[in-house]
């Protein structure tokens, strides 16, 4: 059974192509998945974002419990609001899932977690959340619209209370905050994204959610499809689970490692594994690669170098730079020259540092 | 959607066909593929001479999100190429029945040419995937 965002007849009726993703009947574009990447890197897009799982954690305990069932350390969040990207690892090291989490109480912490991985999240939350006493809650009666670019927080913030504004305006980066939307509509505004864009991603009870989207279609926001959203969140050289990493890959092997604080005396699930292959050293890495050939670099396709055969995982045309650039995993070591089979014909690629645009422009070196 | 040209042919994988002179035969991909493709970014063209079977991928298009074989509705010897494509994929989305087209062939035998559809059964085929 697919299931439904409460936008999706909104989207429907703005003539969205719709497919499947993991479940989700979602818009991947809305006409011109190019045009709506340009309005997110120019101006401002928006995304229905509702598919994602948002989970909040009450307990005495809760910071304690997520400073075992987190790879990041809660303890970086010091003031309310303030949120932090973290790996959920199994015992092996491998990624469960990448989530953000919000600190919003002493007792209460919010999750943000992939829709495709949103019933093994809960299974695995709930049972590590047994021993700590924290209450784990599903928050299915919230929508989530993600409003992205240049020109996206102040067409939000316009459509804020006034009382509200100055404070919005106010929010630093990684950080969310409560605020009323137009008719008093409660919303939770975090300044994150998935674009290499500033912008806000708002959530908000479902009923008001699509008199939210149109009062931002109205002041010029471009609705964004999936797919959109797949090209800008490559670009800004940001792994996709399921595509960049999962429970096989450890946070090493997906240039995660940023995200892993291996402080002093903390036990996280999967510590032990990721410090003895961090020891033994990583055998694969994760790297950026650009074409400067005609032709898109694509899923699955074989990456050749000197110590042997990898893979690309997310692969692309990207809009903004008009050739492909991908994110491989390759064996550790020096590559070489670095090519890629794409139909049998063997094309020569750039190794980069990533990201490769970076607020609406193209990074150095790509 | 544009109206589907009444002179052209078509395979069921949403390639047109349009006979000119001298038993030359002009390949494009349909409006209705160029829209469920999406924006399309890179044209694999064939090399002119090289001979294309019916039914068999002589061409590769690809657009943002996937890479689509184009298969031959004819056989025969490649003549012309659009090699506009080259630089500008996206006159396939723009108009795909005209300045889209992607590879002339010199068919080697024309009974293949009532193999494919008319622009009428076409159009049953795409409204049936609609559905």
């Amino acid at each position: 059974m697919t299931e439904k965002t409460v936008l999706n007849a909104t989207h429907r009726a703005l003539g969205a192509r719709m497919v499947d993703f993991g479940g989700w009947d979602m818009p991947i574009n809305y006409g011109s998945q190019i045009e709506e990447h340009h309005a997110v890197r120019r101006d401002a897009g928006m995304f229905d974002v509702s598919h994602m799982t948002v989970i909040d954690l009450h307990g005495a305990r809760v910071r304690e419990f997520l400073r075992r069932l987190l790879a990041n350390s809660v303890d970086k969040l010091k003031a309310h609001g303030k949120a932090l990207y973290a790996c959920m690892l199994n015992e092996r090291g491998g990624v469960i899932d990448d989530l953000i989490v919000y600190f919003l109480g002493d007792a209460h912490y919010r999750l943000v977690v992939n829709a495709a991985t949103r019933a093994k999240d809960l299974a695995w939350i709930q049972q590590q959340a047994q021993a700590f006493g924290v209450e784990v809650k599903e928050r299915p009666e919230f929508a989530m619209v993600a409003v992205q670019g240049p020109n996206a927080r102040a067409k939000v913030i316009g459509l804020l209370h006034e009382a509200d504004r100055a404070r919005i305006e106010k929010l630093g980066k990684f950080a969310a905050a409560a605020a009323q939307g137009l008719h008093g509509m409660p919303l939770f505004v975090a300044r994150t994204g998935y674009t290499g864009e500033d912008g806000f991603e708002i959530i908000v009870p479902a009923e008001h959610a699509v008199a939210l989207w149109q009062a931002l279609a109205a002041v010029g926001v471009a609705p964004a499809g999936l797919g959109a959203r797949d090209t800008l969140r490559l670009e800004a050289g940001m792994n996709l689970y399921g595509q960049d990493m999962d429970e096989t890959v450890s946070p090493w092997e997906a240039n995660l490692g940023w995200t892993v604080a291996l402080d002093e005396g903390r036990d996280f699930i999967g510590r032990a594994a990721l410090e003895k292959q961090r020891a033994e050293g990583v055998r694969r890495v994760m790297v950026g690669l650009v074409l400067d050939e005609k032709g898109v670099l694509r899923h699955g396709q074989k990456v050749l170098t000197a110590n042997g055969e990898g893979e690309i995982l997310s692969g692309s045309f990207a809009p903004t730079l008009e050739k492909a650039v991908a994110l491989a995993r390759i064996p550790a070591g020096e590559p070489g020259a670095v090519r890629v089979d794409i139909r049998g014909r063997e094309l020569p690629v750039r190794l980069v540092k990533y990201p490769f645009v970076r607020d609406g422009k193209p990074c150095d070196g790509i | 959607m544009s109206e589907i040209p009444g002179d052209l042919k078509f395979n069921k994988t949403h390639e047109w066909a349009r006979v000119e002179d001298g038993g030359l035969v002009r390949v494009g991909i349909s409006d209705h593929a160029q829209a469920q493709l999406g924006d399309l970014v890179y044209v694999e063209l064939p090399e002119i001479g090289a001979s294309v079977t019916a039914g068999n991928a002589a061409a590769v298009v690809e657009s943002v999100k996937a890479a689509s074989d184009i298969y031959s509705p004819v056989s025969g010897e490649v003549v012309e190429v659009n090699e506009a494509l080259s630089d500008k994929p996206e006159t396939i989305n723009e108009d795909a029945f005209g300045e889209g087209w992607i590879y002339v062939v010199r068919m080697s035998d024309r009974a293949e040419l009532d193999q494919l559809l008319d622009a009428s059964a076409y159009e049953e085929v795409v409204e049936n995937e609609d559905h």
